[in-house]
């Protein structure tokens, strides 16, 4: 009880914040409730199958077996496996970077290594269909469609940019992280 | 409708998942429940005050600043926004939904969407430990970059 309570003062230190805001603004009740209700049913319908398709996501990918062939020199199959291994994922962006540098460790090509951070960070699948199902098709397909290119462009761009010793130093650094 | 979809493609995979294995399918379900618990907290209070700023805002106020009208000055004003801000997907796919429906304009809602996601200020500092000040720095200004141009072709096809 005392955990829930420490876990949850935010939300009931807001929920406060929002019944005050009612009293003290009433000509704003309606719109407020109707806003509240209006994101609340978006998300109680689309929050339960996101998160069983991330769950599922999380136990049948076979994380290890798609590194092995990740290595420098991959050409597209490297780049495709990265690009799934990252959109796969859960998590917020600065959880890709740790993972990032497991696949410096086991020898994945840098290039691929951009590739699954640029996935991770904007194609994810549960986050792709929970886009679709708020903001609509067009939407959620359209942008979907120009980043897919644009991961590949930054992460090209990014490889072409920077000097290779220091790509050799990352992995030098990453190799001693654990 | 798209809902229907997501119901659809997540009961096929639980089905095919629980015909396949079993435990796995459980391991599955308890992690997608604690993933789900883990961001409850964060989640409710970004609603709430989502919630209080958008009834205060009405929707000419929104159109001003998100609005179709507001042009580059209300992407840039979106981008920025979500570059700097660190809000999950879950919480900002409703509330961009909300700003949507309250007259902001597709092209503005798709430069904060696509800079939330792709660009990270407050988190530069852990993405530099990683990748270094170079990669890292470099990465951010592309994906900025590249977040308006995903702006005006988002808002292009949604305007079809």
């Amino acid at each position: 009880m005392k955990f829930l309570v420490r876990r949850y003062r935010a939300v009931l230190a807001a929920a406060g914040l929002f019944v005050l805001f009612l009293f003290v603004l009433p000509g704003y009740q309606t719109k407020a409730i109707e806003i509240i209700g209006f994101q609340a049913k978006i998300i109680l319908l689309v929050i339960p199958p996101t998160f069983v398709l991330l769950g599922l996501l999380d136990v049948w990918v076979p994380r290890e077996q798609m590194i092995r062939f990740m290595g420098p020199g991959s050409g597209l199959k490297g780049g495709t496996l990265a690009f799934f291994l990252g959109s796969f994922a859960a998590g917020p962006l600065y959880a890709a970077f740790p993972v990032a540098a497991i696949l410096m460790k086991k020898g994945a090509g840098f290039t691929n290594i951009l590739i699954f951070i640029g996935a991770w960070s904007t194609t994810k699948i549960p986050m792709f269909l929970f886009e679709n199902a708020a903001l609509g098709s067009r939407f959620a397909f359209s942008r979907l469609a120009i980043d897919i290119p644009g991961i590949v462009l930054i992460a090209m761009a990014i490889k072409t940019l920077v000097p290779e010793t220091e790509i050799e130093r990352l992995y030098a650094k990453a190799e001693k992280m654990n | 409708m798209d809902t229907i979809i997501l119901y659809m493609v997540a009961g096929a995979c639980l089905a095919w998942s629980f015909l396949k294995n079993r435990q796995k399918t459980r391991t599955a379900l308890k992690k997608a429940f604690k993933a789900f618990e883990a961001i409850l907290p964060p989640f409710l209070v970004v609603l709430v005050l989502v919630s209080i700023v958008l009834a205060v805002l009405d929707g000419p106020t929104i159109s001003l600043i998100l609005g179709k009208d507001s042009g580059f000055r209300g992407v840039l004003i979106a981008s920025l926004v979500g570059a700097i801000t660190l809000i999950p997907g879950f919480v900002a796919f409703p509330a961009a939904a909300a700003l949507l429906q309250g007259g902001a304009g597709a092209t503005q809602i798709a430069a904060f969407v696509s800079s939330l996601m792709m660009v990270g200020v407050v988190t530069l500092p852990l993405e530099i430990q990683f990748f270094g000040k170079r990669v890292a720095i470099l990465r951010n200004v592309l994906a900025y970059g590249f977040s308006l141009i995903v702006a005006v072709f988002v808002g292009w096809v949604v305007s079809l």
